[in-house]
């Protein structure tokens, strides 16, 4: 991370804090946003310039109470939050100085991932609140129409305070399935990034390092948790190979033709430790086995060549206990570099045509599968399936050399 | 709803255009745009391929009098290049098919909700 992100890091850390903290006590976390968003905007632009304030959390409240004070001013009719928050954040500047700022950000995660919270809606909400991402920026990574994804924050926010979703951690109980939620909607920001910008432009890498930020505010928080460790793994795993995957004309690198040499040691290393660390709670979950995959494709710059058959019991392990239709299409690609390519064409089979109808992946490797086959007319179907349903122009491209390849 | 997406190409994607069409990136890439569109169904069968903008004429009538004007309505890095009609369940799914469009990389799509005047047939 450069000089910019890690101050950047730091002000969206000491925001989450602020927003989790004044939105337990009034129970509305809209007030709470408001009252907070432009300390963060200004702590954006002047910390970078002046250095990051020994007291982060004191300067962000100090700066919003500034403000609050003169909207109260200004505005004749108060918005009826205002002075509840105003209150608050009053209330919080008197915390003891020495001790860190309580840190309620926990609760938050769990509040926006709520079952009672329109699942399509989860991510964005944490990015928003946790992070003090804006709409706009969250609606062009998600691709939904700015006005339309404020519109939905909005209707989520007034949710949580007219239905009275509770600001608390979960019960034991239902504690697996809640945590399982925030790491769901964790990946999706991640998963989002992944999918449409491949490039190796920093301003497009949109989601990547905010979802491994509030991978990493997770781990802290709740560092016993196993599947939260294996996220994040998965998440540093697939980081460290971003610079890879593509070569210098900008065209697309399939992960079996990259050069470790482009892979990053320290993320890489980074990842290996946390599920490490996961693997000693001996609880094995999804996202254990999803990093345990990469880590098992990248084990290949030690020795040169790469473990299909460890690959293999992987995923028949993470399709044991989470079977989604991303898990096949790799079962199927993994079969497919091992040359197994019949096993590989059973498995998407399996599939049924609607479940498939825009998803590109899986035509991408259908087509790899039937060329494998020699089945070349129904190969160069599904290439042109694939190529249709990209978003990206370096992915297409190379599809379409491989379209070519066929003959 | 049905929506109709506005092909805006920039120069270099014109350009493309005298590229052989057997073996052009760029016409792989729209054929296999339609084609992903038709098999998922939602193509209303309503769109096309424009000539570029210097074969535009723009008219226009001033007080009465005809003005003709040579070349496109508005002199913008990228040009209409095409439309098409498309019937999806809403702008989430009809900005992605904008999104997948070749003409979004170097050039824009503009995505308009078709006005329903209510005629009937």
């Amino acid at each position: 991370m450069d000089a910019f992100t890690t101050v950047e890091a730091v002000a969206r850390d000491s925001y989450g804090r602020l927003v989790a903290y004044l939105s337990a006590r009034s129970r509305d976390v809209a007030g709470a946003e408001d009252a907070l968003s432009e300390a963060l905007q200004t702590a954006l632009v002047v910390w970078p310039r002046d250095g990051v304030p020994e007291k982060p959390e004191a300067w962000l409240l100090a700066t919003a109470r500034r403000r609050l004070i003169d909207e109260a001013r200004r505005t004749e009719v108060r918005d009826r939050h205002q002075p509840v928050v105003q209150l608050l954040v009053e209330e919080a500047m008197t915390l003891q100085p020495d001790e860190p700022f309580p840190d309620e950000r926990l609760k938050l995660l769990f509040l926006c991932a709520h079952p009672a919270i329109d699942a399509a809606v989860r991510t964005p909400l944490m990015l928003q609140t946790v992070l003090g991402l804006d709409a706009t920026r969250i609606a062009s990574a998600f691709l939904v129409a700015p006005a339309a994804m404020a519109q939905r924050l909005v209707r989520a926010k007034a949710k949580i305070r007219l239905a009275g979703i509770p600001f608390v951690l979960p019960e034991p109980a239902e504690w697996p399935a809640r945590l399982e939620s925030v790491l769901e909607a964790i990946y999706a920001a991640y998963g989002t990034a992944w999918d449409h910008t491949l490039g190796t432009d920093p301003t497009l890498q949109g989601l990547a390092t905010e979802a491994i930020w509030l991978g990493q505010v997770l781990v802290r928080l709740v560092p016993e948790a196993a599947e939260a460790l294996g996220l994040l793994a998965l998440m540093l795993h697939c980081e460290a190979r971003r610079l890879a995957r593509r070569d210098a004309a900008g065209d697309y690198v399939p992960l079996s033709e990259q050069s470790p040499a482009l892979w990053s040691v320290p993320l890489m290393d980074a990842a290996e430790q946390l599920l490490a660390r996961a693997a000693t709670f001996r609880t094995p979950g999804r996202f254990q086995l999803e990093a345990a995959i990469q880590s098992a494709h990248v084990h290949r710059r030690f020795t040169g060549r790469t473990e299909w058959d460890a690959i293999l019991q992987l995923y028949d392990a993470l399709i044991g206990c989470s079977p989604t239709l991303g898990a096949l299409v790799g079962l199927a690609a993994a079969l497919a570099e091992a040359s197994r390519w019949h096993e590989a064409a059973a498995v998407l089979d399996e599939i049924p045509d609607d479940a498939v109808a825009g998803y590109q992946s899986y035509w991408a490797v259908r087509a790899h599968v039937l060329a494998g086959q020699g089945n070349h007319a129904v190969a160069r179907e599904a290439y042109t399936r694939a190529i249709g349903l990209s978003e990206d122009e370096a992915v297409r491209r190379f599809l379409q050399r491989r379209l070519s390849g066929l003959g | 709803m049905e929506y109709m997406l506005l092909f805006l190409e920039s120069k270099e994607d014109f350009a493309a255009r005298s590229e052989d069409p057997k073996t052009s990136p760029y016409w792989g890439a729209w054929m296999a745009y339609g084609k992903a569109m038709a098999e998922a169904g939602v193509t209303k069968g309503i769109g096309n391929a424009l000539q570029p903008p210097d074969t535009a004429t723009v008219v226009r009538l001033k007080d009465g009098k005809r003005l003709v004007q040579d070349g496109p309505f508005a002199s913008a890095k990228e040009q209409l290049g095409g439309y098409m009609i498309i019937e999806v369940p809403g702008l989430d799914q009809a900005l992605e098919w904008a999104a997948r469009c070749p003409a979004a990389v170097r050039g824009a799509v503009e995505v308009r909700p078709v006005l329903d005047i209510g005629c009937g047939d």
